[in-house]
């Protein structure tokens, strides 16, 4: 179990973190989701006891995380794959890890069988592919069998067979009973593994839900309609009592409406439609919406980042009815890319 | 520091590279410039004027690579400290031994053990080495202070290490480090030294101080105020100026 309490970090003029408070139980896969920047690295850091607080605390099964004897036998992480020296073999950087935590030497080829890196075992890490390296710092994670394992972002940059993997190793994780915490920024890649969700922007929290709930609190049915004659289709619509919303481009949204009742009133009434069809708004869209408000903090990643950033929004703004704060965000990032 | 973390840091000091070539480049480049340095003064002996005839000395004159030695062991020490931050290892290490005093004793102390079984082994390779070349001008273990001072170039060494690592801790670049230390070491605390003006003070440089351990022979006209063994007391102070310093920014940083 992970307590987060008023948990604050400020950098200098850069609140990161501001006033988190949440707890992360065992048996289950926590999703930590948030924009790049939303702090969610600078949580885990605070957490291992890395960056100091500026206000709050955080306690790992009671205890504040210096205070743990071998504390690798309580909670393994792994923030970031490439923080291994390169020129030391994968086996020798794990056994300096358990030998600082009085973990027994078998221990290391135990979780290197574990993460499939036995056969490069004595080869020095700087050599190792981004998968390799993630692998490897899983293995340290792994280490002390801990109870409790976070991951920051542990997905990124790999194929998707060590993508597969990974999300298979934290469900059994957490099958065992384990605390299992994961970061990541894609609403898309949580929605496939965690059961609760905890979702920041701008250091904030802004969910803390189990997937289910936000699943069904955020999924959204609406009809998507295109015709020439806007007025007459709206008058037909509204006599038959039902709203439907102006969208930008001549769209109309019906939300919660039927496709088939929909088409039959225009038929009725001979409205052409160029357009009629179902449509089911994603958790992205969702994720997007909530965080709408830290949307500028894309200004400060990667280009590559910013193009996929902006590609997910141009998809959501078309399904977006005009829900208010969704435009802003859209606005902002268009300026961006 | 328990036995556990000196363990784990013995393994990370062993299985790095940079350990080998530092220590080895420290020794062979000590011992060989002593030895060049012997067999020149050999030659040149009876070309020297009085007063410097009076202060020969003969084992001084054979630690005369510990100038540039010394770098390899700065270079060493800095490294054992920054490999960890230029890597981004550091937060594995600190999450591993959240106890960061913990942490940055066991480094030093293995580092430390390691410098001074090198260091030794090169002091006393220097010194017979160079005696051996040294001919007739040379002297013997058993003489008043020899003993003192060979032991003392291995001490000197060790401290040398332990005082980069102090700095290193505390400027956690190997870049800066080194840009800082190599240069101080190898010029400016020479010319402090050297300079009228400045040498009263320059002589309370690590370095300046330490290095009297090694001598033998006091100079004529010498007016040091310490001896060598306070000699090496004041680079010893300077040393843990350097660790304090550098556990107390470790202590307050974020890793
Ligand atoms: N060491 C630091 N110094 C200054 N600012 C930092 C530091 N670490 C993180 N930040 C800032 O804090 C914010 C949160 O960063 P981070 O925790 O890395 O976010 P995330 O992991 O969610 O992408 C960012 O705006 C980042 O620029
Ligand atoms: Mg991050």
């Amino acid at each position: 179990m992970i307590e987060l309490e008023g948990l604050t970090k400020r950098y200098g003029e850069k609140l990161a973190v501001d006033n988190l408070t949440f707890t992360v139980r065992p048996g289950t896969v926590t999703g930590f989701l948030g924009p790049n920047g939303a702090g969610k690295s600078t949580t885990m850091r605070m957490i291992l006891g890395l960056d100091h607080p500026t206000a709050g605390n955080v306690r790992v099964d009671g205890r504040r995380y210096q205070e743990l004897k071998d504390p690798l036998t309580y909670m393994g992480a792994l923030l970031d794959a490439k923080a291994v020296h390169g020129g030391r073999s994968a086996y020798n950087h794990l056994l300096c890890l358990a030998q600082s935590n009085g973990i027994p030497d078998r221990r290391v080829h135990e979780v290197l069988d574990t993460v499939g890196l036995t056969p490069v075992a004595r080869k020095k890490a700087k050599g190792f592919s981004l998968g390799m390296s993630q692998r490897l710092g899983i293995a340290a994670a792994l280490l002390g069998d801990p109870r409790i394992l976070m991951f920051d972002e542990p997905v990124n940059g790999l194929d998707p067979e060590g993508i597969h993997w990974i999300r298979g190793l934290m469900k059994s994780l957490a099958a065992q009973g384990r605390t299992v915490f994961v970061s990541s920024h894609l609403m898309s890649e949580m929605a496939l593994t965690a059961d609760h969700l905890v979702v920041i922007g701008q250091g904030r929290l802004l969910a803390d839900t189990s997937m289910a709930d936000f699943i069904e609190r955020n999924s959204r049915c609406y009809v998507r309609i295109r015709t020439p004659e806007r007025e007459r289709l709206l008058d037909v619509l509204s006599t038959a009592g039902i709203t439907a919303v102006e969208q930008d481009g001549g769209l109309l949204e019906v939300e919660d409406g039927e496709a088939e009742r929909i088409g039959e009133l225009a038929a009725r009434h001979r409205v052409v439609l160029h357009e009629l069809s179902s449509r089911q708004s994603s958790l992205e869209e969702a994720f997007m919406q909530l965080t709408a408000g830290s949307v500028e903090y894309h200004a400060h990643t990667g280009q590559a980042e910013r193009a996929g950033q902006a590609g997910q929004t141009g998809q959501a703004g078309q399904a977006e009815p005009a829900a208010a704060p969704v435009q802003p965000a859209v606005a902002d990032m268009k300026k961006e890319s | 520091m328990t036995t556990q973390v000196i363990r784990s840091e013995w393994t990370k000091i062993r299985s790095v590279a940079s350990t080998v070539w530092t220590l080895s480049l420290a020794a062979v480049v000590t011992i060989a410039l002593g030895m060049l340095v012997s067999a020149l003064a050999r030659q040149q002996f009876d070309n020297m004027g009085e007063q410097d005839r009076l202060s020969f000395d003969a084992t001084y004159i054979s630690f005369a690579g510990m100038g540039l030695g010394q770098l390899a062991m700065i270079v060493f020490g800095v490294l054992v400290v920054t490999n960890e931050y230029s890597t981004g290892m550091i937060r594995t290490s600190l999450a591993a031994v959240p106890r960061r005093g913990s942490l940055l004793a066991s480094k030093v102390a293995v580092a430390t053990v390691l410098a001074l079984v090198v260091g030794m082994v090169t002091s006393f390779a220097a010194f017979f080495l160079g005696q051996a070349l040294l001919g007739s001008l040379s002297t013997s273990i058993g003489e008043e202070g020899v003993l003192r001072a060979v032991i003392g170039g291995g001490l000197y060494m060790a401290l040398i290490a332990m005082f980069s690592m102090g700095i290193a801790v505390m400027l956690r670049s190997p870049m800066l480090s080194l840009g800082i230390l190599m240069p101080f070491f190898f010029l400016i605390s020479n010319i402090l030294g050297a300079v009228q003006a400045t040498k009263k003070f320059g002589r309370f440089l690590p370095d300046q101080a330490g290095s009297h351990i090694m001598q033998v022979v006091t100079p004529v006209g010498d007016d040091t105020p310490y001896g060598p063994w306070g000699g090496l007391g004041i680079m010893a102070l300077w040393v843990i100026a350097a660790l304090a310093g550098g556990y107390l920014l470790l202590r307050k940083r974020d890793a």
